[in-house]
């Protein structure tokens, strides 16, 4: 497929191309997805030259086996993003990975693939982050982007286990609703 | 959709990855026979992206485009063979001498390729002897295992300090520093290189782990700014176009 051809494909035409060993299918993708990908694993690890490595292995793992992508079950942008806070924290953290990429399903309204649409969800996700209250926005944050678990997360804070659980279960549901309405 | 309640906030750890233990082996076992369930992990999965939009920062740099799309040249391909076929049939004696002059061009091209072959082999010998130290030393520099200790004046608690290594003409700058405090929710330092004139560049955002430790490895610089100096300031999580003061730390060159 030529590379003004991949421009503006739809990102199952591109996996489909990378199945072809389409270069210029690969290269459509990280142009697409990249930014998402490298700003989620330098925002969780703090470090430019690690976050690299989190993009290099998740593009470089979805062109020797696109496969793992089952675009039936989810949108390729928010699967990558998933796929890449998930690596990232296991390298903070480190630890293996606990989870087979493959079985990661990820259901979201917006396609990520869409600027202008993932442009409206970014805008919508700071919204929702700004209206909250600030116990339960760190809560989130502490957990999602600082891979502290709830239990680290309670000795911080100072509040009780079941406190942290219920507050970040409710943060993820304000995002939801907020990106869905 | 009804979520099974008991299970409903350990969802959530599960698809953060903060799951474990006994928790993590019932709910798994609930997953299996209750599709409600997993229909609610999707979904978190799905806020777990949304949430990774906030993710605002600078772009990846060009050369990581460059290093994935040499290694995806490098990675054998595994796609069908497709044969096809040929009205052509040669008849057999122009079959046979075709073979024979393309068998005395490929033993000419083999004794080539064989020079060519002892040539490459003595590189790729020098190539992984560098490659091989230049691992040892990275290795010693960001292990988990390596012990890195702090020599500072005796009686004294140690200060955060960080140095910069710093190459002009190649845009190559290592920066490694010690018993850093962690920064404020939803902050993070960021690194600045100073130049003799004009405004500061940023080098790289970071944070420090869990011992204070922190390191920012090749961040995208032009090439050939001479540095007056390097400074850390604390900024939002984005990262900032000039520095916030008050600068935390900042050094020049030795």
């Amino acid at each position: 497929m030529p590379v003004a051809e991949t421009q503006g494909s739809t990102d199952i035409a591109l996996i489909a191309g990378l199945r072809s060993g389409d270069e210029s299918a690969m290269a459509a993708l990280y142009d697409r997805h990249s930014s998402l990908v490298y700003a989620v694993a330098l925002r969780v690890l703090g470090d430019t030259g690690k976050a690299e490595d989190i993009l290099q292995d998740v593009f470089l793992q979805l062109w020797r086996n696109p496969g793992l992508f089952d675009s039936s079950r989810g949108n390729l942008g928010a699967w990558l993003a998933v796929i890449a806070r998930n690596r990232a924290i296991d390298l903070l953290r480190k630890r293996q990975p606990e989870v087979d990429v493959e079985d990661i399903v990820v259901s979201v309204q917006p396609d990520f693939a869409a600027a202008a649409e993932r442009s409206r969800a970014m805008d919508k996700v700071r919204m929702a982050l700004g209206a909250m209250a600030t116990p339960q926005r760190s809560a989130l944050i502490m957990a999602y982007f600082q891979g502290m678990t709830h239990s680290e997360i309670a000795e911080r804070t100072g509040e009780p286990l079941g406190t942290i659980k219920t507050r970040i279960r409710a943060a993820l549901q304000v995002l939801r609703k907020a990106c869905g309405a | 959709m009804s979520v099974h309640e008991q299970f409903a906030d350990d969802l959530a750890l599960l698809a953060l990855g903060d799951l474990h233990g006994d928790e993590r082996a019932a709910l798994e076992k609930h997953l299996d026979t209750c599709a409600d369930c997993r229909r609610e992990l999707e979904l978190l999965r799905g806020d777990m992206a949304l949430l990774a939009l906030s993710a605002e920062g600078p772009r990846p740099p060009q050369r990581s485009r460059k290093r994935l799309m040499e290694a995806v040249r490098q990675e054998p391909r595994k796609v069908a063979v497709q044969h096809r076929r040929t009205s052509w049939m040669p008849v057999p004696w122009l079959a046979a001498a075709a073979l024979a002059i393309v068998v005395g061009f490929l033993w000419i091209q083999n004794q080539a390729l064989k020079r060519d072959l002892a040539t490459v082999r003595q590189d790729f010998a020098s190539q992984q002897a560098d490659l091989r130290r230049a691992r040892e030393i990275v290795a010693t520099i960001t292990m988990p295992e390596a012990k890195v200790v702090t020599v500072s004046e005796m009686n004294k608690p140690p200060q955060p300090q960080g140095k910069a290594f710093y190459m002009r003409d190649r845009g190559s700058l290592i920066f490694m520093a010690s018993n850093i405090p962690m920064p404020p929710i939803e902050k993070m330092y960021e690194l600045w290189l100073i130049p003799m004139s004009g405004a500061p560049i940023p080098a790289g955002m970071f944070k420090p782990n869990l011992k204070g430790g922190a390191m920012v490895i090749h961040p995208p610089l032009p090439m050939g700014v001479e540095a007056k100096a390097f400074a850390v300031t604390v900024e939002p999580e984005q990262g900032s176009s000039t520095p916030t003061m008050p600068i935390m730390m900042m050094g020049e060159g030795e």
